[in-house]
Order: C-alpha cells, then structure tokens, then sequence
C-alpha cells in the first residue's frame, strides 16, 4: 500500500504543477487576478504530495519492502538504517525523485520569502518553476518510476553500492541538488521578466538572493563531492575531470559570473540582457548536466543509442526548456545599452571581464566533456580529455581571474581612476609577491617557477581581500557598520586564495608511495615513517574487513595511528578501499590498504599531501561568503520598502494581499 | 653468462607473477606516478591505470615500468602506448582538425569576449553622445548620486 500512496501523491502532484504552470500565466496573461493567485496554493500542495510521495519511498527503503523494484535493486535488510534513508537518492529513480522534491521546495520557499514581488511578476515565477515540474514528474512516471512492484517480491536486496555507503554520501548528493535546482529559481525570475518585459534593477535585487544562495549549495554539495572522492575512492585525488564531476562545475561557473553580473545590474542598471542570458545559461547547464549524468550517454554513446528512452525524454525537454527561454530571450530582450557610461577602467569593465574569463573557462569545461562524445558520435575518431588538457586550458584562464579579483573591488563604478588604487595595493602587491614566493620555500623546502607564480597569485588573492576591507572600514561613513554583504564578499574572495595555495601545494608536492609490505615493514615519506604493525579481520553490519593498523613516526614520535581498511561487502562482493587519514592544517597523512599479497604481504599506498585540507577550507570560506551576502539586510529591507510603497498605491494587487 | 641469463629469466617469471614489477629509484617511481597519470584504463569507467584496479590496468603499469627501466623516455613510453593502443589511452588529447576547437576555444573566446566588451562600450558612449541634452545629463547625475548612496549604503 506504501509504494502506491507514493505513486499516487506524485501523480497528484503532477497536477497540482499542471495547476501552477497554467493558472497564473494565463491570469498574468488577461489579467485576472483569482488565477494568478492560484500560482502559490498551487506551488504549496505541490509540495506537500512530492514530499508524502518522497516520505512514502523512504518508508519502503526503511521497512525493506522487498516487493518495490526500486528498494531490491539498492537496499538489503542488513544495511545501516541511515544508508537504508540515503539509499533513496542512491540509484537514478530515487534521485530523480529528490531533484523533484528540491525543485517542489524552492517553489515553497518562493512562496514564502517573496510576498513582496508584485502579483503579475509572481504568477510567472510561479508559472516556469511549474513547468519545469511537470517535465520532471512525467519523466519519473514515464520512464523511471521508482515505485514499481516486483511481484513476487525477493526475499532480500542486492544492497546498496558499497562506495555510497559513506557519511558523505548521504548528504553529498541533497546538497548538490539544491545548488542544481536552485538555479530553477533565478532561470524562472529572468524568464518570468522576459515575459513581462520589465526587465530592471529591481528584478536583479530579487534574483540576487536566490542565486546566492543557489550558488553556495553548489558549492557546498561540490566540495563533499571532492571530499569524498578523496578519501573513498582511495587514489588520493580530489578532482578527476570526469564528466559527472563537470556536469556540475559547469552551472558552478555560469553562477559565479551570474552573481557578479547580477552585482553590475542591480547597482548600476547595466548588462541587463548579458545577465537574464546567464541566468538562463547556468539553469540551462544544470539540466544539460541532468541529461549527462542520467542518460547514460557518458558511459558510451553507444550504450546510450541502444536504451534511449531516458536520455531522449531528457534531451527533448532540455531542448523545450532551453529553445523556449532563448526564443523569448531573442524576441523580448532589451537591446538598450543602460547603466551610464562606464571607462576602460571601472568596476564595470572589470565585472566584464570576470565573466569573460569565467564564460572561457566554461566553454573549457564544456567542450572538454562533449568532445569525446561528439567526436565519437560523429565517428572522427575516439579520444580522451583529462587532466592534462584542463590543466593546460582551464588554469591558465582561471589565473588572470584571480589577480582580476583582486583588484575588482577597490575600482569605483564608471570611471576608476587607477592612481588611487594602485596606491592603496602598492603595498599588498609586493607583500604578496614576496609572501607568495616564499611559502613554497619555507613550508615545502623547494619551489618551481608555475608554483611560485600560482602561490603568488593566490597570497595576492587574499592580502588584496584584507586591504579592501580595511579601506571600507577606514571609510565606512559615519562609523556605521559594514554590511554583510561587504564581509561576504571578502571571505568569499579571501576562500579562492586559500583554495589556489591548497591546489597548488597539494598539486605540486604531494608524495605518493606505491609499495609492498609485509606486516613489521616500514615505508618512509619525507620524515615520516609509516609502520604497519598489523593487518586483522574485523566484522561489520554487512561486510567484513581486514584493518591494518598503521602507526605513523616523525623523529621517533608517534604522530597518528591510521586504520584503512579493506572491505568485502556480503552482497555486492566487489573489494572496498577504506583509506585512513590524518589531517592537520598543513598535511594530510594519507594511508589506503590495497589486496593482499601472499601470506602477510599486502599492497599499501601511502601519501603525505601539503596543505590539502586549504582545498576543501577554500570553497567552505566561499560558501560562508556566500551565506553572509544573501543574508544581507538590504534584501529585506527593500522588501519590506515595496511592500509599503504598495500598500499606499491602493491599486491592484491589494486584493491579493489582504489574504496573505 | 648462462647464470646471468637464468637470473633474468627468473627474475622476469617470477615479476610477473607479482604482477607489479618494481622501479630502481625515488626519481623513476615518480616518474611512473606521472605517467600512469595520463594513460587511460581502456576497460574501466574514466581511470588512470594509475586509480584502476582492473586487470589491463596492472598490465599497462607493468609495461610503463618496463619501458622506465630499458631507459625509454617520458615521451618515447607515450608514444609507444598511443601507437599501439591508439588516442584514446592517452588523457590528453591530441592536437588535429577535429580537435582544433577543443584547444583553441577557450583562448579564442577570451579575445573574442574582450573585443565585444570594448566595442559594446565606444557604441553605447556614441550613441550617448548624440542624445546628449543639458537635462538628460542632469538627470543621469542625479540618478547616479542616489546609485553611488545605495552602493556605500551596501
């Protein structure tokens, strides 16, 4: 009964987002304020049944109901309750299934922060956030429902795939999700102007919150996502360049420009038409990575020619959504050049050529994932794009963005003049030249010359960041305070630097020893020495395992004792690596336990890693960034400014208002 | 001279039923981390032989090591692999015709991006220019004094 509720909730729930889609566009349309009032009940109940068809699933994952397809395939009785919940999301049905859910709550959440936003824009807000559910309920009814029945039902599951079976796993992937979706939020406000053709500052001032906060899910969703790879995965690599890795960087980068591009219209009016375009991009990116991921086209063209029925239901609403937002882009666009005037020197300017590099860097990204794909589909041939092509494409365009960002903040609007600034850097410039070149030296003993340039750019990144805001609090009018927004944004600056220094260190300098040792054997790495004293077997839930215990000296004084293991899981008997860590502040020790070699011989791989723990602190200090600029008082405020100025103009949309 | 070939033979026997053959020196062992970086596991899901416990994957180490230690250099191992195993074992890709844009893109697009930046700016300043009255220029400042107020307001 369980599993049908679910089905049934979700079908519900695809009217109710029929409901949403064309109730209040319509009423947007003739102008009748009853059907544009129908967007946000309508946003609501949709939810309420996504989340019961959501709650129903995970109710069957949690009582193994061993007669739903779905539970059989990614779930067993002997699994961890809290890998039974994260097994729903665990496989493509369920994930889909949480996609929806996320979309359903950034409706809602739509619904309650924007009572402010004038009932027409609303409606059409409402209106495209419907749509876009519509087409993901179908594509789960239609051709990935993960209710089906298995009659009769197994007497167990085949488990969980045993590298999900990871704490960072279970929230990796519902944050991911929110970033992804989230930018649902801002596509549907710059589509929803587009259709009203009021395409303003104030429109930016709404979008800006949503894509912030949009933005630091992503970010936060794609460094447990690293983070995981990193430790679970057993190589030691916290980035591979794989496609499904870029399927997310992609809307990552697409935001990063939208945010600072939405900055230069909200203050000054200007690339109004560049910004909706971004806003349509990044979401355009999140489904493309949706359709990547989902459609099985990554494992091989040919895998994805020969069961096609996902992969073109995705393309072909890939191809609705992002025809339909481009064809009203085309049409609707303002082609005014607003803003004012700006010089080859201002904020704007520098704005600009953020998202240029930021857009070069993209279309890296891009073409460095499809390449093989489109190549291989237009038979030219097969080929491989790794690290050493994004290494030699992406960094180098990345880099100027860097020492760009420093500067960037400090220029004034329209017309900089450069004196002023390069005063006020003068200092921090050679401090982080000389701070830069050093570090490599004093912490790792040796330096190369792209490692001291990549330092230098980065100890810039940060000093730049400090001096800006010491300039605003010397400054500061008043002795006011500054606005969370001014600190957001210098964390969020100051987080790249510490991310490049950890990319770069790490990168340049870590040690990789790739040995075979008997138990009592020894391996050295700098001045580290890595003892494995034993190697036992050892049970779990549904696995059983061989530990080693792995003592690490430096100088004849114990630093860490690590215990990576090895596991067999009982169902998928497929070996796991379960590497052991021991991170500080400026190393990572880093052990994983690879097969057994005769008696008591086994195959260990040992790393000491220079600042690795930067590479995950730097993109956390740009998420809490990003946390403080949406928080910013100045978005509420100015809500509450039109709400006020609304109610005093006693026209129109204050029928609706009464009711909230 | 037959002792010495014994050995050999033994030696070569018995690395391969370790199945990982081993390296001389710290330098060369980074070397072969470098390289095994590179080179695809043909048969695995987007891994370096390096990050690949496949079978092909422990070959493909073996002969990388192999040809470290007859002496061959970085490049002369990678062009012995792509010779044989064709582009695709190779993670960087090479540079022809149907892979022009794939190199160039990115650095075409920045010229590009910046020459539609700087030419977006003389148009709007001309067409500024032109429509410019005593009033408008007025207005814009006092639109831009309240813009400057929200911005140190921010």
């Amino acid at each position: 009964m369980i599993p049908e509720i679910g089905h049934f909730a979700l079908v519900v729930a695809l009217f109710m987002a029929l409901v949403q889609t064309v109730m209040p566009v319509v009423g947007a349309y003739r102008g009748i304020p009853e059907l544009m009032a129908m967007g946000r009940p309508a946003a609501r109940a949709q939810f309420l049944f996504v989340a019961v068809s959501f709650a129903m699933l995970t109710l069957a994952f949690i009582e193994n109901d061993f007669t739903v397809a779905y539970v059989v395939q990614n779930s067993n009785s002997a699994l961890p309750i809290e890998y039974r919940i994260s097994a729903v999301w665990g496989a493509h049905e369920g994930s889909l299934l949480l996609w929806v859910l996320m979309l359903a709550a950034w409706g809602l959440a739509i619904t309650i922060f924007s009572q402010s936003l004038p009932e027409h824009f609303l409606a059409r807000v409402m209106g495209v956030m419907g749509f876009i559910s519509v087409g993901f309920i179908l594509f789960i009814l239609m051709t990935s429902n993960p209710f089906d029945r298995l009659i009769p039902g197994a007497t167990d599951g085949r488990d969980l795939n045993p590298l999900l079976q990871d704490p960072g796993l279970i929230i990796h992937p519902p944050m991911l999700y929110m970033g992804y979706v989230g930018f649902s939020v801002a596509f549907s406000f710059a589509v929803a102007a587009l259709l009203g053709g009021r395409l303003d500052a104030t429109w930016a001032r709404w979008s800006r919150p949503w894509t912030t906060v949009a933005w630091l899910f992503l970010t936060i969703g794609i460094v447990l996502g690293s983070w995981w790879a990193y430790y679970e995965l057993g190589w030691g690599g916290w980035w591979f360049w794989d496609p499904v890795e870029n399927a997310s960087l992609m809307p990552w980068l697409a935001g990063t420009a939208l945010i600072h591009s939405l900055a230069v219209t909200e203050k000054r009016g200007a690339f109004k038409s560049w910004t909706v375009l971004l806003a349509i991009l990044a979401f355009s990116l999140s489904l493309l990575g949706t359709f990547l991921v989902r459609s099985g086209v990554l494992v091989s063209v040919h895998a994805f020619a020969s069961d096609p029925e996902r992969g073109v239901f995705i393309l072909a609403f890939l191809v609705v959504v992002i025809g339909a937002s481009l064809g009203l882009y085309a049409w609707r666009a303002p082609n005014v050049y607003g803003g004012g005037r700006f010089r080859l020197f201002s904020r704007e300017m520098l704005l600009l050529a953020n998202n240029v590099l930021l857009m070069a860097a993209l279309a890296a990204v891009l073409m460095g994932t499809m390449a093989p794909i489109v190549l291989d589909a237009l038979g030219l041939g097969k080929i491989s794009v790794g690290p050493p092509y994004f290494d030699a494409v992406f960094v180098p365009v990345m880099l100027p963005l860097v020492i760009l960002m420093g500067i960037g903040p400090l220029v004034s609007w329209r017309s900089g003049d450069m004196r002023p600034v390069f005063k006020k850097l003068r200092v921090v410039f050679i401090a982080g030249l000389v701070v830069g070149a050093v570090l490599p030296l004093v912490t790792m003993g040796r330096t190369t010359l792209m490692v001291a340039a990549a330092s230098m750019i980065a100890v810039w990144a940060i000093f730049s960041s400090v001096q800006y805001l010491r300039d605003r609090l010397i400054r500061r009018p008043g002795n006011r305070g500054l606005s969370a927004g001014v600190y957001g944004m210098v964390i969020a600056h100051a987080g790249v630097g510490v991310f490049v220094i950890g990319a770069t260190l790490s990168s340049a300098f870590s040690v990789e020893r790739d040995v075979h040792v008997r138990v009592g054997d020894t391996v050295r790495i700098n001045d580290f020495a890595f003892h494995l004293e034993e190697v036992k077997p050892v049970r779990g839930p549904n696995y059983h395992s061989d530990m080693a215990r792995v003592t690490v000296t430096r100088d004849g004084e114990q630093v860490a004792v690590l215990t990576p293991e090895k596991r067999t899981y009982f169902v998928q008997t497929m070996p796991m690596t379960e590497a052991s860590i021991d991170a500080t502040l400026f190393r990572d020790l880093y052990v994983a336990l690879a097969e057994q070699r005769g008696e008591d011989g086994w195959a260990l791989r040992v790393y000491h890693k220079p600042f690795q723990a930067w590479i995950w602190s730097g993109p956390l200090l740009m998420a809490l960034g990003g946390i403080l600029a949406a928080s910013d008082r100045r978005y509420r405020t100015s809500a509450k400014r039109i709400v006020q100025t609304r109610r005093r103009s006693a026209v129109g949309p204050v029928v609706r208002e009464a009711k909230v | 001279m037959r002792m010495v070939l014994v050995f050999i033979l033994l030696f070569l026997v018995t690395a391969r039923v370790a199945g990982e053959m081993t390296l001389s020196n710290p330098e060369d062992e980074q070397r072969f981390n470098d390289l095994s970086k590179v080179l695809r596991c043909m048969v695995c899901q987007n891994q370096s032989i390096a990050d690949s416990n496949a079978e092909l994957a422990r070959d493909f180490r073996d002969q990388v090591k192999e040809q470290i230690n007859e002496g061959q250099s970085d490049a002369e191992i990678i062009d012995y692999m792509v010779e044989r195993y064709g582009h695709y074992i190779l993670y960087r890709p090479p540079f022809n015709m149907a892979t022009a844009i794939l190199w160039t893109g990115p650095f075409i697009l920045v010229v590009v991006g910046f020459v539609m930046v700087v030419r977006t700016m003389r148009r709007q300043e001309q067409s500024q220019a032109g429509t410019n009255t005593r009033q408008q220029a007025r207005l814009r400042e006092l639109l831009e004094k309240s813009a400057d107020f929200d911005d140190k307001g921010g």
